[in-house]
């Protein structure tokens, strides 16, 4: 590819001279920004990884995600900024928000959030992470951002490039979109089928208790006289608590 | 600034997500970690797609494209395995990953059978066999 090549030589020949003039001794306002921001959004991705109460998980891979939209406004890319903004902080989260409501996570702290294998997990991130920071700092040392002019990343350069070079897989990307659109109902739908199914088959039992059993239920244990009516009720105050 | 500042962040953004996919243990807090995963590779993406921009006048912007279309996928990704953990607990009553062995080979998690501790007096439990059974019946 001609492209790369270009980006090779000259990347290399007007990036190290730069890098080499700016040391890492003496960073700029733009890198101490980046850096504090850094640290803020990766601390809270550890919290959201290691604490034990679920709801402050989500809470704080708010914070993460929004240290990483200010990171995109860092490095000039605002479209992407304010997507992040939009996606995952108002809706990624609230969807996760309202996945641990329908699970009943416990509110307070929960003892077994963690798995057994904590100890074999947390080798593999370290040296994941020694080996990837290693690697990157070793090949991308003297290379050099240079941020000033017109920002990468505005809205005007974004869409432009998006819908001149970028169409066919957007337009794919819309269709992958309804897609998993139409995936999310259909697995939630054969959950309210199979839920409207045994309720019909519940109430036909309570009522053909006293006729005698039922067709369809031979392998079923059937219940008692008196723990038949209450079983069914059961049941169904289950089905309108899932329900709701 | 340094390239290096930006992929330092998203490597390690991207380890910590590691950790959590294999330390964590209810379905939606290992769907959190994937979206670190995920926002770190973006990260990287537009740290790229930035430096390029300017050091080889790449008109493009394929990096920025290729993050956008990631935050789409995990925008479906999050929807589709968020039903996936309420139809699970929907049917189990639990959304633990390590609870959910009925594919595993060899060692069970209680020490018995999935038949005997389907037939445990747990509420949700006795629900999915009822269902079960009324699938089969």
């Amino acid at each position: 590819m001609t492209f790369a090549a270009a980006a090779g030589t000259v990347a290399h020949t007007t990036t190290t001279t730069a890098a080499e003039a700016q040391g890492f001794l003496s960073p700029t306002g733009v890198e101490i920004a980046f850096l504090l921001v850094g640290l803020v959004t990766f601390g809270a991705a550890v919290v959201t990884v290691t604490t034990r109460q679920l709801v402050h998980a989500a809470l704080w891979l708010v914070v993460a995600l929004g240290g990483l939209a200010v990171e995109y406004l860092l490095l000039t890319a605002e479209f992407i900024a304010w997507v992040q903004v939009l996606i995952y902080v108002g809706s990624v989260v609230v969807l996760l928000l309202f996945g641990l409501m329908l699970t009943r996570a416990p509110i307070g702290r929960s003892p077994d959030a963690d798995s057994g294998n904590r100890r074999v997990a947390l080798a593999v991130a370290v040296a994941a992470a020694v080996a990837l920071v290693w690697v990157v700092v070793d090949a991308f040392r003297t290379t050099w951002i240079d941020l000033d002019g017109t920002p990468a990343g505005s809205t005007d350069v974004t869409g432009a490039s998006l819908f001149q070079h970028w169409v066919l897989p957007f337009e794919a990307l819309s269709v992958l979109l309804l897609a998993a659109l139409v995936g999310a109902i259909v697995l939630s739908r054969r959950a309210n089928t199979a839920a409207a199914a045994r309720e019909a088959t519940t109430r036909e039992t309570a009522t053909g208790a006293a006729n005698g059993p039922p067709s369809g239920s031979a392998s079923q244990p059937t219940p008692g006289p008196a723990s038949g009516p209450a079983r069914a009720s059961t049941a169904r105050r289950r089905d309108a608590e899932g329900n709701r | 600034m340094h390239l290096a500042y930006p992929v330092v962040l998203s490597a390690l953004l991207f380890c910590t997500g590691l950790y959590g996919v294999l330390a964590r243990r209810n379905a939606i807090l290992v769907l959190m970690s994937v979206e670190l995963m995920l926002n770190a590779v973006n990260l990287n993406l537009v740290a790229f797609d930035v430096w390029l921009s300017r050091a080889a006048e790449e008109t493009l912007h394929s990096g920025q494209a290729l993050a956008l279309f990631t935050i789409a996928i995990a925008a479906a990704e999050i929807g589709i395995g968020l039903a996936i953990v309420l139809a699970v607990h929907r049917n189990r009553g639990t959304a633990d990953i390590d609870k959910l062995r009925d594919t595993a080979e060899g060692h069970d998690p209680d020490g018995t059978g999935d038949s005997v501790s389907d037939s445990d007096a747990d509420a949700p439990t006795t629900r999915a066999a009822v269902t079960k059974t009324e699938a089969t019946a």
